[in-house]
């Protein structure tokens, strides 16, 4: 295939009549079967590889204590909830009043992480993050990667309280999410 | 003029650079890859911007597949064959040496420690028990004790004793929420609180506080 016969080789001497023609055999190898493995061999190791290896992210869960006085307290004007509610749409608040309840998405949460980063004094700062029933692990992971992102010291994964629940059922209901 | 014969060559081009590169980059795959490990779960982790490397080894990995079945594996095969050895005594399991032994060679486990022996029992060879493995109902960890995931975390942690256990934990993308709460319950009731969740590698969002320290360790490592 990859040599094509021109003929032209090995027809110039003459031997008289009666003397066979030793035929000339070529050293040269035809490679392309070789080729045609090789490359079905590569294609094959592409496929089945993983390439990319796998992340470890860290996640701290606290202790659960059996007397409330052993919990941190938090300031009201550090706070920042943030609860995962079904179809990715996110709700938060701020401070400790769940009724100041407001919608988000996980693009724009960020923004409202960063602004209230940037008001609340640092040592203050803590944010709660409440995974419904109706949210995905996905949006749990994604929550605290935003954490990461946007360099959050303090934050925790708690429970979600049914004041909030009912208030996030509230919202579902009024903007249709089923 | 006199007209320049050109000399009739072959149209033969020399196949031997292709076949080496072919190889070279054949051999390169062989080297660089890591065959997928054939699992009964299918789980596809979400992104994160960590970049930490997930440890290969002294791991215990408890997979929550999308429709919440969990499933345990272990790397470590000693581990694994005293992980078993301890459930076999202490849950009264009644495992045959054989089925211990098909234990340490399986992938993943997620049956019930009722129908542990049952699966155990089957050859994984055999392409007629495929489904059967596939079809694991996952361990049973939904209530506030972590059901029967919690003696397979306590176990696994009497069989590391002494060494560090990488506590894994791979989730699928629309795995609920609760599914993942009921794991980590379980955890928690053996007072483990530290984890280590596996996602696939994602960069850091452009103009984010994250980027822009990773921006100054970049500069300032060189």
């Amino acid at each position: 295939m990859a040599s094509i016969d021109s003929g032209g080789d090995g027809g110039g001497h003459k031997k008289g009549p009666g003397v066979k023609k030793a035929k000339k055999m070529s050293t040269k190898v035809d490679m392309t079967p070789m080729v045609d493995l090789g490359f079905l061999l590569i294609t094959f190791f592409i496929f089945t590889s993983t390439m990319s290896q796998p992340t470890a992210m860290n996640l701290f869960m606290p202790k659960d204590v059996d007397k409330p006085e052993d919990q941190n307290k938090v300031k009201e004007s550090g706070a920042f909830t943030i609860m995962l509610g079904k179809d990715d749409v996110v709700y938060y608040y701020q401070g400790l009043d769940p009724t100041q309840i407001q919608t988000a998405t996980f693009k724009s949460i960020r923004e409202e992480i960063i602004r209230k980063k940037q008001s609340t004094n640092p040592e203050d700062l803590v944010m709660i993050i409440k995974p419904t029933e109706d949210a995905t692990y996905k949006n749990t992971v994604d929550i605290l990667d935003e954490m990461t992102i946007n360099e959050i010291k303090r934050y925790a994964m708690v429970d979600i309280s049914d004041t909030e629940m009912q208030l996030i059922r509230a919202t579902e209901a009024a903007a249709g999410i089923k | 003029m006199p007209s320049v014969k050109l000399k009739k060559h072959a149209p033969d081009n020399d196949m031997t650079p292709f076949v080496d590169i072919a190889f070279l980059i054949l051999s390169f795959f062989i080297m660089a890859t890591k065959f997928k490990p054939e699992e009964p779960v299918e789980v596809t982790t979400p992104n994160s911007v960590s970049s930490q490397a997930l440890p290969e080894k002294d791991a215990f990995m408890v997979s929550i597949d999308k429709d919440g079945r969990v499933f345990v594996s272990m790397d470590n095969p000693q581990a694994r064959q005293l992980l078993i050895s301890n459930l076999n005594t202490t849950r009264n399991l009644g495992l045959t040496p054989a089925e211990i032994k098909n234990f340490i060679n399986a992938p993943s486990v997620g049956v019930p420690f009722s129908q542990m022996k049952s699966l155990l029992s089957l050859d994984p060879e055999d392409e007629n028990n495929k489904n059967a493995i596939k079809a694991q109902p996952g361990i049973p960890c939904a209530d506030s004790t972590g059901g029967e995931l919690y003696y397979w975390v306590r176990d696994a942690l009497v069989a590391y004793s002494g060494k560090k256990l990488n506590l894994l934990i791979k989730s699928d993308n629309s795995t609920k929420y609760p599914a993942f709460k009921n794991v980590l319950n379980a955890f928690k009731k053996n007072d483990q609180n530290k984890f280590l969740l596996v996602t696939s590698p994602e960069d850091a969002p452009a103009g984010s506080a994250l980027f822009v320290t990773r921006q100054k360790q970049i500069s300032g490592g060189k």
